[in-house]
């Protein structure tokens, strides 16, 4: 009886989350998930900073591609054996190179890049002053003396009515 | 800005207001024209110069020797290769390895990624087994150290067990021709070992 009990409880615990689960699509393409919870948040959030290497703009987080299942469980292995984050991205970062990382560090190498968005935004202040500048009252004052005594005397007679 | 009325001549500052945003898309363009012919797969290699990631490989057959590093490290040139039967640019570039073996005149390694032995078996029965040594590599970990990416993949170790030239994908006889054989050339020149503290 009580194993027939179990054997129901079994079932329905099966049943239950491929019913009323998420739906199919919105589960995460991992499997390997850690026993422990807090690692495998870890080993998540790293696996999202690293570059699939076949479809190249995918992280390997949201990669189904082998080798990126492979670097997964390269990631958790490395967090199972002691490394502390850092260390387990400079482990994949020593076979793949900067490249896998889809945040790219501040070098010297990249330093074009992470300044560039700076220099424009610098030089498009710049531009905007400038022309606020020549816009300066002080010297639409030099308009007005330039008109004639006779446009004068048409403004004066447009302005103030016939 | 002040305009003569009737001149017909603009101001040479108005001038190259004109011609600015033509400048500009000109400079933009030639950018731009300059990434479209960059290759996206061409994909940077992170162990090119560095001396080959550490590895103890089981050999495909019982009878033969496993496959170490240090066995690189003896002053001769290898060329690895990175195949796997599931593979099919792999079956491609068969032919041209086992061209390369036949010269004879530089060691050639397979490194079978990921691989069910029997299949590979039948596959180097098939195609014709090109390698002085085999080493598997059943679960990737090889790979990764490798920095594999996919299978094919080639290289070239000179003979301090350094890294000197990486292919991805499958050789052709033009690409043995014009990359792979220079590499190996420019391997052999390479400073020799220093005395027997290298492996």
């Amino acid at each position: 009886m009580r194993a027939l009990v179990f054997t129901l409880l079994v079932l329905l615990a099966g049943l239950v989350p491929a019913t009323y689960g998420p739906p199919a699509h919105a589960v995460a393409v991992d499997v390997d998930a850690l026993a422990n919870p807090a690692l495998d948040q870890r080993a998540r959030v790293i696996a999202r900073q690293l570059r699939c290497l076949v479809c190249q703009n995918q992280s390997i987080e949201d990669s189904n591609a082998d080798l990126a299942k492979d670097l997964r469980q390269l990631v958790r292995d490395r967090l199972i054996a002691g490394d502390t984050d850092e260390q387990a991205i400079a482990y994949i970062v020593a076979r793949y190179g900067d490249w896998v990382l889809l945040n790219p560090p501040l070098k010297s190498s990249t330093m074009a890049l992470w300044l560039a968005p700076v220099v424009i935004a610098g030089l498009g202040l710049a531009a905007i002053i400038l022309r606020g500048r020549r816009r300066d009252p002080a010297r639409a004052d030099h308009t007005l003396a330039a008109l004639s005594p006779d446009e004068a005397a048409r403004l004066k007679q447009m302005v103030d009515g016939p | 800005m002040l305009n003569q009325p009737g001149s017909t001549r603009l101001p040479a500052s108005a001038l190259w207001r004109a011609l600015a945003p033509l400048g500009i898309f000109a400079a933009l363009a030639s950018v731009l024209f300059i990434g479209l012919s960059l290759d996206p797969k061409t994909l940077p290699s992170a162990l090119l110069d560095k001396p080959l990631p550490s590895f103890d490989l089981e050999p495909l057959d019982a009878d033969q020797p496993r496959l170490r590093t240090a066995d690189f490290a003896d002053g001769q040139v290898s060329v690895i290769n990175v195949f796997a039967s599931w593979c099919a640019p792999c079956r491609v570039e068969m032919p041209i390895l086992g061209q390369l073996a036949a010269n004879g005149d530089v060691r050639l390694v397979g490194l079978i990624y990921k691989d069910k032995t029997a299949l590979s078996r039948r596959f180097l029965a098939e195609y014709g087994n090109p390698f002085s040594r085999i080493g598997l590599d059943p679960l990737g970990r090889a790979g990764i150290d490798f920095g594999v990416y996919g299978v094919p993949e080639t290289y070239v170790v000179n003979g301090q067990g350094i890294i000197v030239f990486k292919h991805v994908g499958p050789l052709t006889a033009e690409l043995v021709a014009t990359k792979l054989r220079p590499a190996i050339a420019a391997a052999r020149l390479a400073p020799a070992p220093k005395a027997a503290s290298v492996g």
